[in-house]
């Protein structure tokens, strides 16, 4: 953080900064040298910290309305719908949000996986991005219990049975969680708590992440390791901030066609009728970005096995850094890799889907294809690829378009631009 | 890049979309309806509101409940707006229980507009033992708690048929071929003529079935038209800042050599 | 040296319409947030209570909730009005004639908030000096007009919009 040093013009600022910097901090982020040639992918941090934020706003407003009862949550939320000032909207936002913010979350995820952001020396940053991800979900699904509709209701049971399947001591966890020999009240009231709790640890976790981003700064598209500041960076403000909101307007764009025009098109009708515990919907299906890892819950004939493959798929995340060989970060000098990485999209994608199927058939099968490749890809491709690959040459500088090993100039400025 | 994010994008969404819209293909596609509710601009269809609420009290009400509506949101912008004299007799002409008075005891009194919708059915047990074990939903929420939405409820009042020869009904159960499973406990209650409506439109089956389920639509979305103005204005506003902000930062990065 | 001016004006104007126009879509966004705090429709339909009063005898009072609040509905004596009456507007902090805190004709009848106007406390009935109220929390004095007569209260009790429906129901608000 001190790579300059910073002094306040003014004699009360520099009174103030020698006992807390926090005036060294704004300088700080105001002139942290970035990459220059950082393209719209990069955009989505900005975005995601717009997401959290909208979150913990409306959240709390929400807050201030909401009764966590099992007999009064649903007509609250309805009381919130009909009856509070503006009520609708800020539930809408809240409720669409949570899509739009893991909408944003796995453009930013895919983006690290493309350009190896994950690489050394950034393995601290991607793993607290994956602690923040997995928060993120348990956020969104106690946020969906608690309107107590049906999904609500369901959804909790499923996914709280999920750790009855852990030998032993299973049943009495799922007890312990639920507060009750059922999701009930209990189950409900300590909902909320936690979901009220979750947002400000994830807000820590991104404290730290973009700590950790700022001591060797971001990666960029060509992968390679520049000096800042240097011709190849531009201060943070104003030209990354700028870039950022225009992006973030774009994002808002999309965002209020969701909030305004389509509000329930991302959840379940279901979640309208009051939970039922006598009664199950004929499918239960989570939220749409929760359907992969649900696809590969299901994809096992066992319990136990599909309750600890959906975990593995999330946790081979924290050591995907030392599973990549490859010593090149942007896969556009990765010829091979490249072509990995869209299937591998495509195969979070197809899981996603199958997850909204039935468990049977041809989508059982498929389902099964997708698990074994998802797994794949991480355990094999990534070491294996790094190894066999031959990668293309990669440029000097950002600024200076000069290969090492002079290969053609122009084929790494049309990567840089297409992708 | 832009566009290329933004395809990517769209594909993300439509593939789930679709992956809603492919689910349960158990009963056929319900009646497509141009409601003019639809769209970016949809506003209710006032007196096909006011004619649905008609409906609504004197076919539905008897089974079903509305709890979450007072009989003061029949006034509010954006719904059927009857005139706040008409609320009060429409509040008043049912019989709400109050109390305790300082006897102690509860007492009917006459509705007023800050009231919520008088129940049909004192409790769900109640409502199951008059309705051979199925209770009637309340309706507050309806249109949005079904797949399909008010095009569904639409299609299941008009999709009463003669069942299919193999088909076996058990007593109280009826044929209706958009219901999902083909089998509903609620009897075909729509004919023609049924209501005698206050402005003299023909209440014909396809017609009280429309206005009551505009009515319903209002009566889950009573914020609908709020939504689409705030909505349109907010759209505006958006693109209108988002080119600023583009041409800002245009003029802005075009100090840098490298571009935007 | 010109051009470069000339592209500096039209930076700062691209700058400050973004600006501006930025600030003003933040300040309407705020507003929401605001509001949603403020009574909602629920609370301010339930803004009318009505009050059976044929049960009270003439020196008592009833205490009903109204908005959330006590409201005393005091049948008064003809002692106590000719009481009320007989106090020089002098003498009074907050001078009113006990004429213009009722009904015309309807002088028994004393409607009033039961909140003190000091802290927003419940006063006491037939307590203090003055034989009206007295508030506990800081010790203001009311007379049988609910006037504020003794003690750190600015004001007098105040008199919420009410209405005879017939001689025997009150509708408050």
């Amino acid at each position: 953080m001190s790579e300059h040093e910073y002094q306040p013009k003014s004699k009360v600022g520099k009174w103030f900064n020698d006992r807390l910097p926090l005036l060294s901090l704004a300088s700080h982020l105001t002139d942290y040298p970035t990459p220059k040639n950082l393209n719209y992918w990069w955009t989505f941090g900005g975005i995601l910290t717009f997401c959290l934020v909208t979150q913990i706003i409306t959240g709390i407003v929400l807050a201030m309305h909401y009764v966590a009862h099992a007999d009064l949550a649903f007509s609250s939320v309805e009381h919130i719908m009909r009856d509070v000032n503006y009520g609708w909207l800020i539930r809408y936002i809240h409720s669409n949000g949570a899509s739009m913010f893991f909408l944003a979350v796995y453009i930013h995820i895919f983006r690290s996986l493309f350009y190896g952001s994950y690489k050394s020396p950034r393995e601290v940053i991607w793993i607290i991005g994956i602690l923040i991800y997995l928060l993120m979900m348990a956020a969104a699904f106690m946020g969906y219990v608690l309107p107590w509709g049906q999904m609500s209701f369901w959804g909790a049971t499923v996914i709280t049975n999920l750790f009855s399947a852990i030998p032993l001591v299973g049943e009495s966890i799922t007890t312990w969680l639920w507060g009750a020999y059922s999701v009930d009240n209990p189950t409900l009231n300590r909902f909320f708590s936690l979901h009220y709790l979750i947002p400000f640890l994830i807000l820590g976790l991104v404290v730290l992440h973009i700590w950790a981003l700022h001591v060797p700064g971001n990666n960029n598209p060509v992968g390679i390791d520049i000096k800042k500041p240097s011709k190849d960076t531009v201060p943070f403000h104003p030209y990354i901030t700028i870039k950022d909101l225009f992006a973030l307007l774009m994002f808002m764009i999309i965002f209020s066609g969701f909030v305004f025009f389509a509000p329930n098109v991302l959840g379940h009708s279901d979640n309208y009728i009051p939970a039922n515990p006598m009664v199950t919907p004929a499918h239960i299906v989570p939220e749409w970005y929760l359907l992969p890892f649900y696809a590969i819950l299901r994809s096992v004939p066992d319990k136990l096995g599909g309750v600890i493959l959906m975990f593995s798929a999330i946790f081979i995340l924290l050591i995907l850094p030392w599973l990549d060989t490859s010593k090149v970060r942007s896969s556009v000098f990765r010829p091979i890799y490249r072509q990995f990485f869209w299937i591998l999209v495509i195969d979070v994608l197809l899981l996603g889907y199958m997850g909204a199927m039935p468990a049977e058939g041809i989508y059982l099968l498929l389902t099964r294809v997708g698990t074994i490749y998802y797994f794949l890809h991480f355990l094999v491709v990534l070491p294996v690829v790094g190894y066999l690959e031959k990668t293309d040459p990669l440029p000097v500088s950002i600024s200076d378009p000069i290969m090492t090993g002079g290969a053609n100039v122009s084929f790494a400025k049309r990567n840089d631009k297409n992708i | 890049m832009i566009k290329i994010s933004n395809i990517f994008l769209k594909t993300i969404i439509f593939s789930f979309l679709i992956s809603f819209k492919t689910f349960s293909a158990e009963a056929i596609d319900p009646i497509k309806v141009d409601w003019s509710f639809k769209g970016l601009t949809g506003k209710f269809d006032r007196s096909s509101l006011q004619r649905g609420f008609q409906v609504y009290k004197e076919v539905c009400s008897s089974c079903h409940s509305m709890k979450y509506l007072s009989y003061r949101n029949l006034g509010e912008p954006g719904g059927p707006e009857f005139t706040e004299k008409e609320v009060k007799a429409i509040a008043a002409s049912f019989e709400v229980t109050d109390g305790p008075d300082s006897q102690g005891e509860m007492f009917l009194r006459p509705g007023r507009p800050a009231d919520k919708f008088v129940n049909p059915y004192p409790n769900n047990q109640a409502a199951m033992a008059a309705n051979g074990g199925a209770y009637p939903p309340d309706m507050s929420v309806l249109v949005k708690a079904r797949k399909g939405g008010a095009d569904y409820i639409y299609s299941v009042l008009l999709g009463y048929e003669e069942k299919p020869a193999e088909m076996i009904l058990d007593d109280g159960v009826y044929y209706n071929k958009y219901m999902a499973g083909n089998k509903i406990k609620m009897p075909k209650v729509l004919s023609d003529g049924l209501v005698d409506y206050a402005d003299g439109t023909n209440s014909t089956e396809e017609q009280m079935a429309r206005d009551v389920t505009t009515f319903l639509s209002w009566a889950a979305e009573p914020e609908l038209e709020e939504r689409h103005r705030t909505g349109v204005k907010v759209m505006i506003y958006l693109i209108l800042l988002t080119i600023l902000v583009y041409l800002s930062m245009k003029r802005l990065w075009s100090r840098i050599d490298t571009e935007v | 040296m010109p051009e470069k001016k000339e592209k500096t004006t039209r930076r700062d104007f691209l700058y400050t319409a973004s600006f501006t126009v930025g600030a003003v879509g933040l300040g309407a966004t705020i507003w929401p947030f605001i509001d949603q705090m403020n009574p909602d429709k629920s609370v301010q339909a339930l803004a009318t209570t009505e009050v059976d009063i044929s049960n009270i005898e003439p020196g008592k009072s009833i205490t009903v909730l109204w908005r959330g609040k006590p409201v005393f509905l005091k049948r008064r004596t003809q002692d106590e009005i000719a009481e009320a009456r007989a106090v020089s507007l002098e003498e009074l902090k907050d001078p009113q004639k006990d004429e213009d805190r009722v009904k015309d004709g309807k002088d028994e009848w004393l409607v009033m908030l039961g909140v003190c106007t000091h802290l927003g406390c419940v006063p006491l009935a037939d307590k203090g000096d003055y034989k009206g109220w007295f508030c506990p929390c800081h010790g203001s004095h009311y007379d049988v007009s609910g006037r504020i007569r003794k003690g750190p209260a600015p004001v007098n009790m105040e008199i919420p919009k009410y209405e005879f429906v017939d001689n025997n129901t009150i509708k408050i608000g």
